[in-house]
């Protein structure tokens, strides 16, 4: 018996000892569940077919999930991933703070030059890139064109959110199902108040002071406020406490919302017959502005990383050279139609005809993304990077204790000014305790 | 003196019951009929109920994008593998406070459960270090452990009430009879606590399978349970009601299973000595 579980044992670490031997390279790729993203995930065979020495693991996870997952790895350098999908807001923080790789050898085919001005300044540090952009947006207005022409409403240039205020209220008819406006009205940081930041913006306003001082008590944050209180509690949905993107989004391609100010990649879903029943009845313009259009309209992107914990480093600045190539983009043109492209990175992809002629809200698209300056966002100076967040560790939960302090304000618990204040004194306790003065 | 129920008195209770009933199992159902539809269909403005074109679309999607089995693999192994190691551990703890208590078995008791009021968040970064420095990430030994101490004073807590409700007649008589201490513990005490082991058995396997703090911070693929295949449904942009419906039925699907076989069983483990 002793002979037969010694045999095993030996068997067992040869074959151990065999498969170190032709070991490969195995990239363990931590990712949100977009569409976008799992269509990466499905064609990644072009990619381990070209390396075959490389395999890739996939974790897929939803969006709070990873931020919170990722951030405890890199922060703990636990060396579980190789690659990151990261936000906006992560890049300038973590490449400050030098948990991730600058991406140096992504290739001599890489255009780098080709990325769109505005995306790649929020992903770099002293001109290095610390992350690639995998797809990119802005926020803008889409609108009902039917409902438009029936209320004699014309769209000429660029509206302001008095105007839309006004529009709303002809289009709101909640006897027959529809509402003037749907936005998002659910607390947190990246859902209400990635709008009522632009608004913000729009207004004057901005997070801090150049002292980091938060301006809450200002009048601008006031116009701002009074506005999204009085367009959504008055003209939007029932409920609009509970709704973000994907609740307008079901909202608005079932036909229920006059007008939808949000993301641009919304486009595509509300332009697909297979998920809209007003896919052909919808149009596109810029964000609303106030006194200012600067920062009127957000920017993201979802990035690639590689933590410095990684062992991969060669190997994953590879896969992230193919994933945001202009080679992919023809990759996925061509299994799944130019419509389902991840957009808004590439200024090549705006200049290519089959792309504009299959995204009809591609100008807008392009329009809002070079509009969007996460440096000069606001219309006095202020000390932080970021167009609807302030790139620093701690407004992940400034914008969230704001967000629940305004999403109060929209629900009737509290008044706009009850809500200013309550901001203004967590803000203000948040940032002395963080020894900003 | 007994109370005779009276028809009305009868007929009013089970349709309560009836009620909470369905009112508990509606949500497990709409999410099952839910999987069935298109994502238009999951989200539309009234929903509708029966009448809509049932499709297995989401069920292939999920086999196609997720290794379903392996998911499923390892949150049975996890599961049953911190069962089994927390009763070895709970059974002699709830023994010795039980038949041999002291003057601080009682506090000994509240301190166990008062571990359970912390949020597990608060000690998230030095668990990850340990984990880290012993080489524990993404391994089901590590999970194990976790689990099993996680739900440690749940079982401690239920062995002992039940434990408690046996005679200690019983175990001195075994004592005399020449039965040594592990002797005692296993021919004598377990099978006469069988019920109540059960249950506690059984509830850990549900607390252990619906972990989904420890399971989706402390894993990345080859440990992870049903909890991370969710997770990977739920989507910030776009629709995804449907596939993280049939996701979900299909992870809850064989825990569902072992509760509906084993339901008689766990009632009569949980309300054993509840009447005397």
């Amino acid at each position: 018996m002793k002979r037969v579980m010694g045999a095993a044992l030996c068997a067992l670490l040869a074959g151990g000892v065999a498969f170190t031997a032709n070991a490969e390279t195995k990239l363990t790729i931590a990712t949100v569940n977009n569409g976008d993203m799992i269509r990466m995930q499905k064609l990644t065979d072009d990619f381990t077919s070209q390396n075959p020495d490389i395999s890739l693991e996939w974790v897929t996870l939803e969006e709070n999930t990873l931020r919170q997952r990722v951030t405890t790895d890199i922060a703990t350098k636990g060396g579980q991933y190789d690659i990151m999908t990261i936000g906006t807001y992560e890049v300038p923080i973590w490449a400050e703070k030098g948990w991730l790789a600058p991406l140096d050898n992504l290739g001599t085919d890489y255009d780098v030059d080709d990325l769109m001005p505005a995306i790649r300044a929020a992903v770099s540090k002293d001109d290095a890139l610390y992350a690639a952009p995998f797809y990119g947006e802005s926020s803008m207005m889409m609108y009902r064109k039917d409902l438009f022409e029936k209320a004699g409403i014309e769209v000429n240039g660029r509206l302001t959110w008095d105007q839309t205020l006004d529009i709303a209220k002809k289009l709101h008819d909640p006897d027959n199902g529809v509402y003037g406006i749907c936005l998002r009205g659910k607390a947190g940081w990246g859902e209400n108040m990635a709008l009522i930041s632009t608004m913000g913006n729009a207004y004057g306003a901005r997070w801090f002071d150049e002292e980091w001082n938060p301006t809450f008590d200002g009048p601008e944050w006031k116009a701002a406020l009074d506005m999204y209180t009085n367009i959504l509690g008055n003209y939007g949905p029932p409920g609009a406490t509970s709704n973000g993107f994907n609740e307008n989004l079901s909202l608005f391609n079932s036909g229920k919302c006059g007008m939808w100010i949000d993301a641009t990649v919304a486009a595509s879903f509300v332009t697909n017959p297979k998920e809209s029943k007003v896919a052909d009845q919808v149009a596109f313009t810029e964000a609303p502005c106030a006194v200012t259009c600067t920062g009127a309209n957000w920017l993201w992107a979802w990035n690639l990383g590689i933590p410095m914990g990684s062992q991969n480093v060669e190997a994953a600045q590879k896969f992230i050279a193919w994933a945001t190539s202009k080679e992919y983009l023809e990759l996925v043109a061509s299994k799944e139609g130019w419509a389902n492209v991840p957009p808004g990175t590439r200024i090549s992809l705006y200049e290519n005809p089959k792309y504009l002629e299959a995204a009809p809200f591609a100008d807008e698209t392009l329009l809002a993304i070079d509009s969007a300056d996460p440096i000069n966002s606001t219309l006095k100076p202020k000390p932080y990077v970021g167009v609807q967040f302030a790139a620093i560790p701690e407004f992940q939960g400034i914008g969230t204790t704001v967000g629940q302090q305004f999403s109060a304000a929209l629900a009737g618990q509290s008044t706009v000014e009850e809500a200013l204040s309550a901001a203004q004194a967590s803000t203000d306790r948040t940032m002395r305790k963080a020894g900003y003065y | 003196m007994e109370k005779k129920q009276t028809p009305l008195g009868y007929i009013s209770f089970s349709a309560f019951a009836w009620v909470v009933g369905l009112l508990i199992f509606f949500p497990i159902f709409w999410m099952v009929l839910t999987s069935f539809k298109s994502e238009l269909e999951a989200v539309s403005i009234p929903p509708s109920f029966i009448s809509f074109d049932w499709t297995l679309e989401n069920y292939v999607e999920v086999q196609e994008r997720s290794n379903y089995f392996k998911f499923a693999m390892n949150s049975v192994i996890l599961a049953v593998g911190s069962t089994l190691v927390g009763l070895v551990f709970a059974v002699t703890c709830a023994w010795a406070m039980a038949f041999n208590p002291t003057k601080r078995t009682k506090d000994a008791l509240l301190w166990m459960l008062s571990t359970k009021m912390m949020p597990p968040v608060g000690v998230l970064v030095p668990i990850y270090l340990m984990f880290r420095d012993w080489g524990l990430l993404d391994t089901r030994f590590g999970l194990i452990m976790v689990l099993f101490l996680m739900n440690l004073p749940i079982m401690v807590w239920m062995l002992y009430t039940y434990f408690k409700e046996i005679p200690t007649d019983i175990l001195e008589a075994a004592r005399m009879d020449g039965a040594t201490l592990p002797k005692e513990i296993i021919f004598v005490l377990l099978p006469m606590a069988l019920p109540g082991i059960a249950s506690t058995m059984l509830l850990n396997v549900i607390l252990a399978w619906n972990e989904a703090f420890w399971t989706l911070n402390l894993t990345t693929s080859d440990a992870a349970p049903l909890t991370a295949f969710i997770a990977s449904y739920s989507s910030p942009e776009g629709l995804f009601w449907a596939k993280l419906s049939a996701a979900s039925t299909l992870a809850v699907a064989p825990i569902l299973v072992i509760g509906w076989f084993s339901q008689k069983q766990l009632v009569r483990g949980l309300t054993f000595g509840a009447v005397k």
